[in-house]
């Protein structure tokens, strides 16, 4: 079943055409990757399929219905969520904390209940305090959960990320570079975890520099040069082809 | 803090409101009406500070408060005879719809142009109220009726006119520190951490914002409402930029970032400002002189004061203690 589709998404800025009539199509429980070199259009890509930009032309469609245009919040409320390339946490706060702001839409408080709290829906609360280190444990770092975000070592906080997104229960997750900056034990450990959320119902888009998790996770690969599709495929005849060679020329 | 039972707190909150209750008979004449003043002020204060938690620096504060005064005015004296315990929740309403119609322009902004687009807006109202003659023009409006009597009570006088000020400042004082402390509040902070983060969690960060504009311009409109039905005059003047400078200094000085913070700090002012009255020409000086003072010792406001003094007091302690053997 299709669950996300593109349309001849494009988004220009000016004179300068960041994606070019994207066409893709996500299977459910697919684990995509998506390559290409800097400047590419990826994170553009992301963006405009989770509502932080508005595309020029084409469609974004979600489970069958278009989606094009809408604000990220309620693109998160359909069960789309993304993380970021640069990390971007509450830093102030604790991992903990973090993610229980991040269970927002599943607080099943409505206003006035969010208004009284303390005293107003103790049991809510405890609920998704529960959640929220179920998730941070799924993600491994439950034992930092009374830690500063900010404070946190690099892949910490890259994982913090990846709980915040998996808060809002995604049907879809959008990861944006999960494994920059991490060594090989890390990296590894990441992509066995990704693998777990796929496993559990989670269908991955994932961007990704790293060849070699890429291509050991991802069973199917995007590819893209200067806004524009460049291939698509299994990730052996993704590593074959001419244009991606080129294109990533010494990657 | 140090060591609190747990019944400090609830003790010294009772000591304080048996203070405030009983200060009508310790106060008198000039310094009533000061009081009487600053309560009102308290209701601004506490609102204006939970349009900071989101990020926002809002100079419509004051043109909000002028929004439900005139509402109350001209329904109450100008144009109809509508009570003043109907005209002071509609104030208060008034103020809230004009607040949600300007979050559309407004609310796009940040920062600075947040201050500067409320700056506008509120500047816009205020000429409109003397420039139209619907308003009263220049001259404004006079004389407004007090409060009518309710339960029996006149609202000639300015001790009632205090006891009302009062109980509905507690009242929101009581709201705001609630919203302050709820999932609300929490999340109105996140958003001004990172409000692309939170927009990602799922969370409306556009309705949010105008939920706070919205419900700290319905208090300002309703500390109008009081004002003008207490002085029984108003004036479009009243409601100038000095006047939205004195509730942001509050703010600043007490400091933002604690909910108590710009109360201490309004109180403080004010307090400075009524003790150099007879030097005229100084105040303005000594005003200056003691906000920079503060800003420069005291960044974080003068609630940090008692962490700051906390080395300092135990370095006496220390002392006293060395003295005592």
């Amino acid at each position: 079943m299709k669950i996300l589709e593109l349309v001849g998404l494009s988004k220009e800025f000016g004179e300068l055409v960041a994606v070019n009539d994207i066409d893709l199509v996500i299977e459910e429980g697919e684990i995509r990757g998506l390559i290409g070199p800097n400047g590419s259009g990826k994170t553009t890509l992301f963006n405009l399929i989770s509502g932080f930009i508005r595309p020029t032309k084409g469609k974004v469609i979600w489970q069958g219905h278009d989606i094009t245009g809408k604000s990220p919040h309620t693109i998160t409320k359909k069960g789309l969520a993304r993380t970021f390339q640069l990390t971007t946490l509450l830093k102030e706060r604790t991992a903990l904390q973090n993610v229980v702001m991040a269970c927002h839409l599943h607080t099943e408080m409505g206003l006035f209940e969010q208004f009284l709290r303390r005293g107003g829906a103790p049991e809510k609360e405890k609920k998704v305090e529960r959640k929220a280190m179920a998730i941070l444990e799924a993600m491994g770092i439950a034992h930092v959960q009374g830690e500063i975000a900010g404070e946190l070592p690099h892949g910490y906080q890259r994982a913090l990320g990846i709980a915040i997104a998996l808060a809002s229960d995604p049907k879809l997750l959008l990861l944006d570079e999960p494994v920059t900056g991490m060594n090989p034990v890390e990296t590894r450990d990441m992509m066995e975890r990704i693998k777990k959320l796929r496993d559990s119902g989670v269908t991955i888009l994932l961007v990704e520099h790293d060849m070699k998790a890429v291509m050991g996770t991802c069973e199917k690969i995007t590819a893209m040069n200067f806004g524009k599709k460049i291939g698509e495929g299994l990730p052996e005849e993704i590593s074959k082809n001419k244009d991606v060679i080129e294109a990533y020329l010494g990657a | 803090m140090k060591n609190r039972g747990n019944l400090t707190k609830p003790l010294a909150l009772a000591v304080l409101l048996l203070f405030l209750i009983l200060l009508p008979l310790f106060v008198r004449g000039y310094w009533l009406d000061v009081l009487i003043l600053l309560t009102i002020n308290v209701i601004l204060v506490v609102s204006f500070r939970l349009v900071t938690t989101m990020g926002g620096w809002n100079f419509a504060h004051i043109a909000m408060m002028g929004v439900g005064a005139y509402t109350s005015a001209l329904l109450t004296t100008k144009y109809l005879d509508w009570p003043f315990w109907l005209t002071l929740p509609l104030g208060g309403l008034v103020a809230a719809f004009v607040a949600l119609a300007i979050s559309y322009p407004c609310l796009r902004t940040k920062g600075f142009y947040f201050f500067l687009s409320t700056f506008a807006a509120g500047e816009a109202m205020r000429q409109v109220w003397i420039r139209f003659q619907f308003f009263g023009g220049k001259y404004g409006i006079c004389p407004i009726i007090h409060p009518n009597p309710i339960l029996g009570i006149e609202f000639v006088r300015a001790v009632p006119n205090y006891y009302l000020a009062l109980v509905i400042t507690l009242l929101s004082v009581f709201i705001f520190y609630r919203l302050d402390k709820s999932r609300i509040g929490d999340t109105v902070k996140a958003i001004n951490s990172d409000e692309e983060l939170c927009e990602a969690m799922g969370i409306n960060t556009w309705g949010y914002k105008a939920l706070v504009f919205v419900v700290a311009s319905f208090f300002a409109g309703i500390a109008g409402v009081l004002l003008v039905h207490y002085n029984g005059l108003i004036n479009a003047e009243a409601f100038s930029v000095a006047y939205c400078y004195k509730i942001i200094t509050a703010t600043i000085i007490g400091g933002a970032a604690t909910f108590v913070g710009p109360i201490i700090g309004l109180v403080v002012m004010t307090g400075v400002t009524e003790i150099f009255r007879d030097l005229l020409e100084w105040v303005p000086l000594i005003y200056g002189v003691f906000i920079i003072g503060v800003l420069l010792f005291l960044p974080d406001g003068l609630v940090t004061l008692p962490r700051r003094m906390s080395p300092l007091i135990k370095k006496i302690q220390m002392i006293g203690k060395g003295i005592a053997r």
